[in-house]
C-alpha cells in the first residue's frame, strides 16, 4: 500500500459518496460529471491494487493472502457494478446507490490499509 | 425490465442487501475454510445470514408473486435471525467467541442489520399489488 494514495483514495471515494448523497437529497439523477469522478476513483483503485499486490507478492509482509486479495477484488469490482446499478435507475435513487457505493469503497480501502498494516 | 420491488427506492434497498450478501458471504467463506473448529456456531450462523441476504437480494430483483413471497420469507427470517442471534449474543457472549453479522443486533455494522429487515418489510408492503403506484418515486 502507498500511504498517500490510500489517503487520496479514501478522500475521493468519500467525495463520490457525499456528492451523490447531496444529489439524491436534491432529487437529481446521476450526472456525467459524477460518473467521470467515479471512473477516476476506479483508475486510482486499480493503480493502488496493482502496486499493493506486487508489493505483497514480492515482499515478506505477513499479510493474510486470501483476505487481502479478496478485499481487493471486491473493492475493484464494486464501483463498476454499483455505477451500472445506479444508472439503471432514472430517479434520485440512482444517486442513493452511487452514494452507498462510494462510502463502501472508502470503508474497503480503510480495511485494506488495516490488513496491510497488521502484517508489519 | 426491473421488478416493482427493485425500482425507485427499491434500487437502493437491493444494493444494500447485495453489500450485506457479499460481506457476510465473504466473511463466512474465509471463516469456514480456514478455521471452522474455532467457533462452529458463529461461523455457521454467518453462512446462514449470508444465504438469507443473497436470497433476499435476488428475490427483490425478480418480478412476480412468487419472488415477492420468497423476499418476504427471507426478510422475515432475517428479522427473526437478527433479533434471536442479537439477544443470544448479549445473554451468552461465551457462545459467540467470533462475531457474526447479527451479533449484538448488528452493532459491528452500525445496527444496519437490525433496521434493514424492517425497511425491507415496509418496502414489500408499500409496493404490494393494489397499492398506489406513487411508490416508484416517493416524495420522501
Amino acid at each position: 500500500m502507498v500511504p498517500s494514495l490510500v489517503t487520496l483514495l479514501v478522500a475521493a471515494a468519500v467525495v463520490v459518496g457525499a456528492w451523490s448523497a447531496v444529489a439524491a437529497a436534491r432529487n437529481r439523477r446521476v450526472s456525467g460529471a459524477q460518473l467521470l469522478t467515479a471512473a477516476v476513483v476506479e483508475a486510482l483503485l486499480l493503480v493502488q491494487a496493482v502496486v499493493a499486490l506486487v508489493r505483497w507478492a514480492t515482499g515478506d509482509r505477513d499479510v493474510d493472502g486470501v483476505t487481502f486479495v479478496g478485499y481487493w477484488l471486491t473493492a475493484v469490482l464494486l464501483l463498476p457494478v454499483g455505477a451500472f446499478w445506479a444508472i439503471g435507475e432514472r430517479s434520485r435513487w440512482g444517486n442513493g446507490v452511487l452514494a452507498l457505493t462510494g462510502f463502501v469503497v472508502a470503508v474497503l480501502v480503510l480495511r485494506l490499509q488495516q490488513i496491510w498494516a497488521a502484517g508489519g | 425490465m426491473a421488478s416493482r420491488t427493485s425500482s425507485g427506492f427499491g434500487r437502493l434497498l437491493v444494493a444494500v442487501y447485495a453489500v450485506f450478501a457479499v460481506s457476510a458471504g465473504a466473511r463466512a467463506g474465509v471463516q469456514l475454510a480456514t478455521d471452522f473448529a474455532a467457533a462452529p456456531l458463529a461461523y455457521l450462523l454467518s453462512a446462514f445470514a449470508a444465504a438469507v441476504y443473497l436470497l433476499a437480494t435476488v428475490a427483490l430483483t425478480r418480478p412476480g408473486r412468487t419472488a415477492r413471497l420468497v423476499a418476504a420469507a427471507a426478510i422475515g427470517v432475517e428479522m427473526v435471525g437478527v433479533l434471536a442471534v442479537g439477544a443470544a449474543s448479549v445473554a451468552a457472549p461465551e457462545a459467540f467467541p467470533e462475531a457474526t453479522v447479527w451479533s449484538r443486533f448488528g452493532a459491528g455494522y452500525g445496527y444496519v442489520p437490525l433496521v434493514l429487515p424492517a425497511v425491507g418489510l415496509w418496502w414489500l408492503w408499500r409496493t404490494r399489488s393494489g397499492a398506489r403506484r406513487a411508490s416508484a418515486s416517493p416524495a420522501a
